[in-house]
């Protein structure tokens, strides 16, 4: 490096972390506005469930109320999945490079038997987008939410692929800290889903 | 290339150095931060002092080709029973006129101002997410060519700014007009959203040590109250826009009766998105005011935190008012008396905001330059604007009123009085540090009188239109009905106030080439901005500065024993593009962040972004899909880890 005569060296403070180094960078805070405007985008999606739920003449929900037992435990799976991602960002803070390669692809297996469910839970519906607006207002939901596992899925494998080449470790795991916190918010903006889609009708009967 | 360490740290004692904008150290900083060269460094920059001035430009392009439809309206209408222009001509021209206004100019020309202020005003050296930032700015130019495309496709948007169905349902508008429109307006809502979360990580982050959160410029305030609400109200606009192109073109009933769907969904998703925005277009103006109006007042702006608490009053409110654009829809009397209280208190805050401004008139030794005639004709604008919005916010007068010119009379009192006399007085006051050179005065005064005159003419004269029951978005009227003396006057005032527009950039183009050379702080401001030369240098400040109060260029005025600033003594950072992190509240520095460098990525990802519109509207699935695998191609090379920023092990 240049020897710089001009500037005066005055005095030399802490140190400090660079980057990000040692701590979730602007990128989580980057994250966190991602976040807050995808959960108002979900506020506005529900909002409009229930504004057409109060104001329609159709019978509702249509086709009957929704079954409970395969959304359930697709509901558990996802959370799973989410504790598979806490681990593996628990075992990267801690330098266990075994813990973070596991979880994710524990995350990754569940997240993705998640959408291979919600599938089959598409498929099984007696109506479909454009039958009825209840239709529409389902598949249009459930689709933005399976938006955005397709998103963290394809993240997760990211991370993943990072992990299995040793790029993070306890100074440096921004990159996962910051992935991991949107795939919690896919596995918790579920519950509002799951909640009002299915939980909602046996309660507003 | 920028030179980069060749070991990485995980930290580091940063240097603390005394030195000057033609010290070597600034040399070496230029060699590290500034734009790579030719085509490539223009397309691939991340400077946000140029992107601010792209931003300004191309939202100052968009009010010229808005204004113009408006200047073809009003030759229409100067007359009863007119044939200039056909009804579809008219609903075409009244629609793009609201949409180039509303969402072309108004909130980008302030991302322009706040994009090139913000790390100036922070004692910072560039945004949180350089790369975000070029990207914002890509979204909004294509998002806006986009939406303009419809008139190259023979048929633009018709059913007005705020789209209502079911003119817009496919039934009644089967045209591709409002596809492109609809899908566009996702589009523009990417560039927002993005933008905002810039701003708010930004002002969090990256503040100069001690320039704790009480200390910003109120033009902070306004633009982190307006970013915030951004960020929940876009979606609302996004997601029906979204829902109105399923409607349309996948068979799905959101807003159809027929089918259980219900059409007030679609004014209700707008407007808890339309009256937020309402306020994120006119608040950071307002900051624009405080700020600046103080200088030529030559004191501190009284009351800088009522001011402060007010814009944020303002926007909280703003989520609670959306219903009194929909006093006429037939909702019950419960929901009109709230959503009216809501909108009268309302006035509460602007009223603090106003009363600060007077009082900073009154009490100060006003200099009276072209900036601050504009910034105190905004005050007045802002008054006539505000007390024609408090008497609609009232549901019986509001019955009568809805739907005619009063309100159009209303809106341009507060869009142009709040919006566009800050940004022209702003652009006077800034004019120094964008470009180095100062406008003309003389022309100044020519510009501001005539606009001033012009904008009274042209618009007071609505309110009496309405008053006399003319109702909006018609495309002419018969004779004998008493609206002849006033649409003539209308359109005679808004040619005025086009001319007053033409000679400010007239002054523009002759002040660029012409104008006296600024100097580093022309008009004797307070703000950090005003540390660095005009134009700035692509680091901004040499060293980081140390603040101790909210005017650390106004100190010598202060009180002996009060604590001082120090400028020219701070951190180095120089090991590549470095800056400063910093606590969210008291600014306590705790990281040396690190910057990416220039990158084609945005304008890649904008150009993936804006075929995948095009293959939306176009119902091309094979674009549609080939340009969301390169989207997602460029979105992870663009975030994949990187060594310098420590994100990775080597």
């Amino acid at each position: 490096m240049a020897t710089l005569a001009n500037p005066i060296i005055v005095n030399e403070t802490a140190p400090l972390p660079v980057a990000a180094a040692r701590r979730v960078a602007v990128g989580w805070w980057g994250m966190w506005g991602c976040i807050v405007s995808e959960a108002a985008l979900f506020a506005y999606l529900l909002f409009s469930y229930f504004y057409i739920a109060s104001q329609t003449t159709n019978p509702w929900p249509e086709g009957g109320l929704p079954k409970l037992t395969l959304p359930t435990v697709n509901t558990v799976i996802l959370l799973t999945s989410s504790v598979a991602a806490w681990w593996a960002e628990r075992g990267v803070r801690a330098g266990r490079q075994r813990d973070l390669q596991w979880g994710l692809a524990g995350a990754l297996v569940l997240g993705s038997a998640f959408a291979g469910i919600q599938l089959l839970e598409w498929h099984n519906k007696p109506f479909s987008h454009s039958s009825d607006v209840y239709g529409s207002l389902y598949f249009t939901i459930t689709g933005f939410h399976m938006a955005h596992v397709a998103v963290g899925l394809v993240g997760l494998v990211m991370l993943l692929a990072g992990a299995l080449r040793g790029y993070f470790d306890r100074e440096r795991h921004s990159v996962i800290s910051i992935g991991i916190l949107y795939w919690h918010f896919v596995d918790a903006v579920w519950i509002a889903v799951y909640a009002s889609l299915y939980l909602s009708a046996y309660l507003l009967l | 290339m920028i030179p980069r360490p060749a070991s990485v740290e995980l930290e580091r004692r940063p240097r603390v150095a005394q030195a000057s904008f033609d010290s070597p150290l600034a040399e070496r900083l230029e060699a590290i931060w500034k734009t790579g060269p030719g085509l490539h460094g223009q397309l691939a920059t991340v400077d946000h002092k140029t992107i601010g001035k792209r931003y300004l430009v191309t939202a100052f392009l968009f009010l010229v080709v808005g204004g113009i439809e408006a200047l073809i309206m009003r030759i229409q209408l100067a007359g009863p029973d007119a044939n200039f222009l056909t009804p579809q001509q008219y609903n075409e021209l009244f629609t793009m006129h609201g949409v180039t206004m509303i969402f072309l100019y108004a909130l980008p020309v302030l991302s322009g101002f706040s994009n090139f202020l913000w790390p100036l005003l922070l004692g910072a050296r560039d945004m949180a997410f350089p790369r975000l930032n070029a990207l914002s700015y890509w979204i909004f130019l294509f998002s806006g060519l986009f939406i303009y495309s419809s008139f190259v496709l023979g048929h633009a948007p018709d059913a007005g700014w705020f789209n209502y169905v079911p003119y817009t349902g496919r039934e009644f508008n089967p045209g591709v007009n409002i596809d492109v429109y609809a899908i566009g307006m996702v589009f523009l809502g990417i560039s927002t959203t993005v933008g905002a979360i810039n701003f708010i990580v930004t002002l969090f982050r990256m503040r100069a040590p001690g320039m704790s959160i009480d200390r910003i410029p109120i033009m902070m305030w306004g633009t982190l109250t307006s970013s915030a609400g951004n960020i929940l109200a876009v979606p609302a606009v996004s997601l029906a826009f979204f829902m109105l192109w399923l409607d349309r073109r996948h068979g799905t009933h959101f807003f159809e009766v027929a089918n259980g769907g219900r059409p007030l969904l679609w004014q209700h998703l707008f407007w808890m998105f339309g009256h937020p925005w309402v306020y994120a277009i006119v608040l950071p103006a307002m900051g624009i005011v405080s700020d600046a109006l103080p200088v030529f007042c030559r004191r501190p702006l009284v009351g800088y935190t009522p001011v402060a608490l007010a814009t944020v009053a303002t926007m909280i409110i703003g989520f609670g008012v959306w219903v009194h654009h929909m006093f006429s829809t037939g909702l019950p009397g419960l929901s009109l008396s709230f959503f009216s209280a809501a909108s009268m208190v309302i006035v509460i805050p602007s009223a603090v905001s106003v009363f600060a401004w007077i009082a900073t008139i009154y009490t100060g030794r006003p200099v009276f330059k072209t900036a601050f005639l504009y910034f105190a004709a905004f005050v007045f604008l802002f008054v006539v604007g505000g007390v024609s919005g408090f008497m609609t916010a009232a549901v019986p007068l509001d019955w009568q009123l809805t739907d005619t010119y009063f309100v159009v009379g209303h809106l341009h009192y507060v869009l142009l009085g709040i919006n566009v006399f800050p940004v022209v007085g702003g652009i006077y006051f800034w004019f120094p540090k964008f470009t180095g050179r100062l406008l003309d005065e003389r022309l100044g005064k020519w510009s501001f009188w005539t606009m001033f005159v012009g904008f009274n003419a042209g618009f007071f004269p609505m309110h009496i239109a309405g008053l006399l029951g003319m109702p909006r978005r018609i495309y002419t009227y018969p004779a004998g009905l008493g609206w002849e003396t006033v649409n003539l006057v209308t359109s005679i005032g808004s040619f005025v106030f086009a001319i007053g527009v033409l000679i400010f950039i007239i002054n523009v183009v002759v002040s660029l080439r012409h104008g006296t050379q600024a100097g580093n702080n022309p008009w004797g401001a307070s703000s950090l901005e005003w540390l660095t030369p005009s134009p700035p240098p692509s680091f901004n400040f040499v060293v980081i500065p140390h603040i101790k109060s909210r005017y650390p260029l106004w100190e010598d005025a202060a009180p002996e024993k009060s604590e001082r600033s120090v400028l020219d003594q701070g951190f180095v950072l120089d090991h590549g593009r470095e800056t400063l992190g910093s606590s969210a509240l008291d600014a306590h520095p705790d990281t040396i962040l690190r910057m990416p460098g220039d990158s084609l990525g945005p304008l890649l990802l904008a150009i993936a972004i804006t075929a995948l519109c095009a293959g939306l509207v176009l119902n091309l699935a094979w674009l549609s899909i080939t340009a969301c695998v390169a989207a997602a191609v460029t979105i992870i090379e663009w975030l994949w880890p990187e060594r310098f920023l420590a994100q990775r092990r080597d």
